[in-house]
């Protein structure tokens, strides 16, 4: 059955508390849900719905998985509404759309636009629905999962020429900014004035909100200060049939928005609800005071042992980040920061707040640390020592570089006190497979990171790699955790959500996405299991590019 | 868009697989910025450039395009963390355009013609901008096409050379003994900058040597992807400092002054020269790497000293990482009057020849950059590189900031108490 077809008579179907409500999430029940967001979406518009008329229904049922290439007359028409140069076509320019900074899978969009205002994205969009052409918004395409892989083609909006910080409202600490803006801009237009974006992902030098918001984005900062969706008050959105609304706190609103929030349901759907153009963003308070060390461990069980008696202690540290021995020498051989090379974990703790009590605080963590065997605990003397600290943690991915072609990133999360289990199986498993695998993770979470070291010029090490990730994120199924933490699911993560979740709780996930986009045109093919995959989803003979 | 089979390899394989296709190079690309295109970006260029090198990609227009648009500022190298030698890929990505890519007449002229077979040459340099000089002193540029009167627009009102003695004493017993590059551009353009930058060493206590038979440094060849020519003029310049015993040579181009320390890459196979290459590079220093704070303290502030801020060009900042000691000479005069220029690092672009060759991109540059002057309300604007000075310059007066001055950190220095 169609899924257009499927989603359109429940629409107009009255709410019963019972139907068939799904039972893990513990929502009001498929139809009701439908029906109630379909409600408040329809309040939240600025543009009156457009009805579902026959001739919807037919492009609709045109949407097929593989459309044909857009036609010269389609292509004329994008051009004529963002202009020539900013429409990419040719298979040359187009090649470097084919991935993100996640390589295994490659596909070409079939077009590549670059809208300058929300009304370009909303025209482009239309013309999409209008065509039954799938279309995927991309930031920066820093997505590590695959999230904006162009599984069937179609045509892939990118927003990075609205990268704008439109508008600081200091006296209710918020940022109104377009969705290509980099996350570290918010951080330094406001710089000076004491206050940031507190949601720092390890790429927030290049990676965009708009992206944040669509993967609900962490970083280290995320044990004390919560992920993206606790600093996005609202946003501008371009739903998937052209319509554009405003979800949550308006930049002139409230704080508090009544009825259901929506901001929070689309927040973290990976672009497949459709686009966020403008994001209003809380800021925050700059802490007055912080005191970074760094813990020197024999192994990585000391220091994950460490972790979990800091937080019984009743401490909540701004960050608890932890390298191992071969991420540290990869490290410190890009930076020369001065970690010890031989150490077996280097546990990062940054304590922020008020200056007064930081002091006894730090002092308690220190002795945490000695107790469980620190060789050496280390504290930041300067500021810049301390920005030159995180420079490290933040950029230890891409110190991988100089340790092998490529890597495959995984991240799973475990209950913090199963960190010494899933540590173990890690090495367990690089042994097994004959792959290295560094890691490098926010322990405070127990959301792990190990990178899978392999070249991509040996079809072996591929399969081993990809069947070592698959392991260790299936343990940390098995420990109690999940299969990600923050990089999202996008295509490469799909297998696990049917480990994850039962078939209803998929099928109300798919059910609250038809809400939003019925014919599955925006962001298709990623998250849900059965989706199709590329093509060409086999090692490749060549090396990169 | 498939080549029949991969060309000869022009990429070492080891540099170019160190991209992990991060992404976090994305934001500190200045044509990235302006277009948003990934193509325009370094990640989505290195693509490119591997996708060539692997015979996915023929060499055509837009590839071609996109690689010429690149600045070659690398920002990019400054913030990865793969450690990706973005400059060096470059290079060889464009000496294998220039042997398998014809570009049309006219762009062809520009490059091998009147860049490379002028700019090099300061006497040439001095005769091909007669003329010019002539059309400025006449007012009469409203004759020319627009893209001759862009160009026209960068040149100072009239040539400035004055030649350095090949030997400037120190007042007291020298030091140490350092050797000076005049430059090209420079030593037409910026005879009396090159005059206050041996003032400053000799101040500093350097007996400052200017051999007359220096060239050029080769960085217009280099970037161009003509590198026989780029190590022809560094053998040229290794011999006629190796005449001499000198413990540093000093450059006060930024743009030359990278190339310089990169003699020893440039010139890596070649057994004869590999050696000396690598002890040339070794002892380049750029000026404000050598010269010691003012002591004299900052100058008392009057009512005419407006604020003060300081642009990096793209070659000390990134290709040299030398970004702290000219802020700490500036600040040392300036004192509290220093403002920090927002996108202090985001090229101007100028870029060597890049203003010439890609006037459209430059001339966006050039506006984001006086944008961003302008807001700091500063008046006079420091950096440390003909380029840069000469871009800015005439982006200041396109603005109608005719109160706004650039001027070389030299200069700078020279005309502040010591």
């Amino acid at each position: 059955m169609h899924p257009y077809g499927a989603a359109r008579p429940i629409l107009h179907k009255k709410w019963t508390a019972h139907s068939g409500a799904p039972r893990l999430l513990g929502l009001p029940g498929r139809d009701g849900l439908i029906e109630l967001i379909g409600r408040i979406r329809r309040i939240g518009k600025t543009v009156p719905s457009t009805k579902p008329t026959l001739s919807r229904y037919l492009f609709a049922c045109m949407t097929n998985d593989q459309p044909t290439p857009l036609s010269p007359a389609a292509i004329a028409a994008l051009r004529e509404l963002v202009g020539a140069e900013n429409v990419i076509v040719g298979g040359d320019e187009l090649l470097v759309y084919e991935c993100d900074a996640y390589t295994i899978e490659k596909q070409l969009p079939h077009a590549v636009v670059l809208p300058k205002n929300t009304a370009e994205v909303a025209a482009v969009v239309r013309l999409c629905a209008k065509w039954g052409v799938p279309f995927i918004p991309r930031g920066a395409g820093t997505s590590l999962s695959g999230t904006v892989l162009a599984v069937t083609g179609g045509v892939m909006i990118a927003l990075t020429r609205m990268n704008r910080v439109l508008e600081v409202d200091y006296r209710n600490r918020r940022a109104l900014v377009e969705a290509g803006c980099v996350n570290a801009w918010i951080t330094q237009a406001v710089k000076g004035r004491g206050l940031y974006y507190a949601p720092d992902p390890s790429s927030q030098s290049a990676c965009t909100i708009g992206g944040n918001v669509a993967t609900n984005s962490g970083g280290p900062h995320t044990l004390k200060y919560g992920v993206t969706t606790n600093h996005v008050l609202g946003f501008e959105f371009v739903l998937p049939d052209g319509e554009v609304c405003w979800l949550g706190t308006r930049p002139d609103g409230g704080e508090e928005v009544d009825g259901y929030d929506l901001r929070g349901v689309v927040i973290g759907s990976e672009g497949m609800f459709g686009i966020v153009t403008r994001v209003l963003v809380q800021l925050t308070r700059a802490p007055q005071s912080f005191k970074t060390m760094m813990g020197v461990f024999e192994s990585v069980d000391a220091a994950s042992q460490t972790v979990s008696d800091i937080i019984a202690a009743g401490i909540v540290p701004g960050a608890m980040e932890m390298m191992d021995q071969l991420i540290t020498q990869a490290v410190e051989a890009a930076y020369h920061f001065g970690f010890p090379l031989d150490a077996g974990a280097v546990l990062i703790i940054e304590l922020d707040g008020l200056a007064a009590g930081l002091e006894r605080q730090a002092d308690r963590v220190q002795e945490i640390c000695r107790q469980n065997g620190a060789r050496e605990v280390r504290l930041a003397r300067t500021e810049a020592e301390r920005l030159e600290l995180w420079k490290c943690r933040k950029r230890a991915f891409g110190a991988i570089g100089r340790l092998s072609p490529n890597f495959l990133t995984q991240d799973g999360v475990v209950p913090r006190s199963q960190l010494p289990a899933i540590m173990r199986y890690i090495r367990a498993c690089s042994e097994r497979h004959g792959l290295r695998i560094p890691n490098v993770f926010h322990a405070g979470d127990g959301n792990i990171h190990p990178l899978i070291l392999y070249d991509e010029r040996e079809p072996d090490q591929v399969r081993r790699a990809l069947l070592a990730g698959h392991e260790i994120l299936e343990q940390c199924i098995a420990l109690g955790g999940s299969a990600s933490g923050e990089h999202g699911i996008g295509v490469e993560k799909i297998d696990f959500m049917a480990r994850q979740f039962s078939p209803d709780d998929l099928a109300a996930m798919r059910t609250v996405r038809r809400v939003f986009d019925p014919a599955q045109r925006c962001n298709p093919h990623k998250m849900f299991p059965g989706s199709k995959r590329c093509a060409d989803f086999a090692p490749r003979k060549q090396a990169a590019a | 868009m498939t080549a029949a089979s991969p060309p000869a390899p022009f990429l070492d394989p080891a540099k170019s697989m160190a991209c992990i296709h991060c992404g976090l190079c994305l934001a500190s690309c200045p044509t990235y910025l302006e277009t948003g295109n990934e193509n325009d970006s370094p990640r989505g260029r290195i693509y490119l450039m591997r996708a060539l090198q692997d015979g996915r990609l023929a060499p055509g227009d837009s590839t071609a395009r996109h690689l010429d648009l690149c600045l070659g500022c690398r920002a990019c190298e400054a913030v990865c963390p793969s450690g990706v030698q973005y400059g060096e890929l470059l290079e060889h990505t464009r000496e294998h355009l220039e042997q398998n890519y014809s570009r049309p007449l006219a762009q062809q002229f520009l490059r091998r013609i009147a860049i490379e077979k002028v700019f090099p040459f300061p006497e040439r340099l001095e005769l091909a901008l007669l003329p010019a000089w002539i059309v400025k002193g006449l007012r009469l540029e409203w004759l020319l096409p627009k893209f001759a009167r862009e160009a026209l627009a960068l040149l100072p009102a009239g040539p400035d050379p004055a030649p350095l003695p090949e030997f400037c004493p120190a007042p007291a017993p020298a030091r140490e003994r350092v050797g000076f590059v005049s430059g090209c551009v420079m030593s037409v353009l910026f005879g009396g900058t090159n005059a206050a930058s041996a003032r400053l060493l000799n101040d500093a206590g350097c007996d400052v040597v200017t051999p007359g038979d220096q060239g050029c440094c080769g960085a217009l060849f280099a970037h161009g992807g003509q590198l026989d020519a780029a190590r022809a003029c560094a053998r040229r310049n290794i011999a006629a400092f190796e005449r001499h015993q000198l413990s540093t040579i000093v450059i006060n181009a930024a743009g030359c002054g990278s190339t310089l320390k990169e003699y020893g890459a440039l010139l890596r196979d070649d057994p004869d020269w590999a050696e000396r290459a690598r002890r040339f590079s070794a002892r380049v220093r750029d000026l404000t790497e050598v010269l010691p704070r003012p002591t004299a303290g900052p100058t008392p502030p009057t009512a005419a000293d407006a604020r003060v801020t300081y642009h990096d060009a793209c070659h000390l900042a990134h290709a040299q990482r030398i970004t702290r000691q000219p802020r700490d000479l500036v600040r040392a005069v300036a004192g509290d009057r220093f403002v920090e220029l927002p996108e202090a690092d985001v090229c101007c672009g100028s870029a060597g020849s890049y203003n010439l060759t890609e006037p459209a991109m430059a001339g966006r540059l050039q506006r984001r950059k006086i944008e961003n002057i302008l807001k700091t309300g500063a008046k006079t604007v420091v950096t440390s590189n003909p380029g840069c000075l000469l871009q800015i310059r005439a982006g200041l007066l396109k603005a109608g900031a005719r109160d706004v001055e650039a001027i070389h950190i030299a200069d700078y220095l020279d005309r502040g108490p010591r």
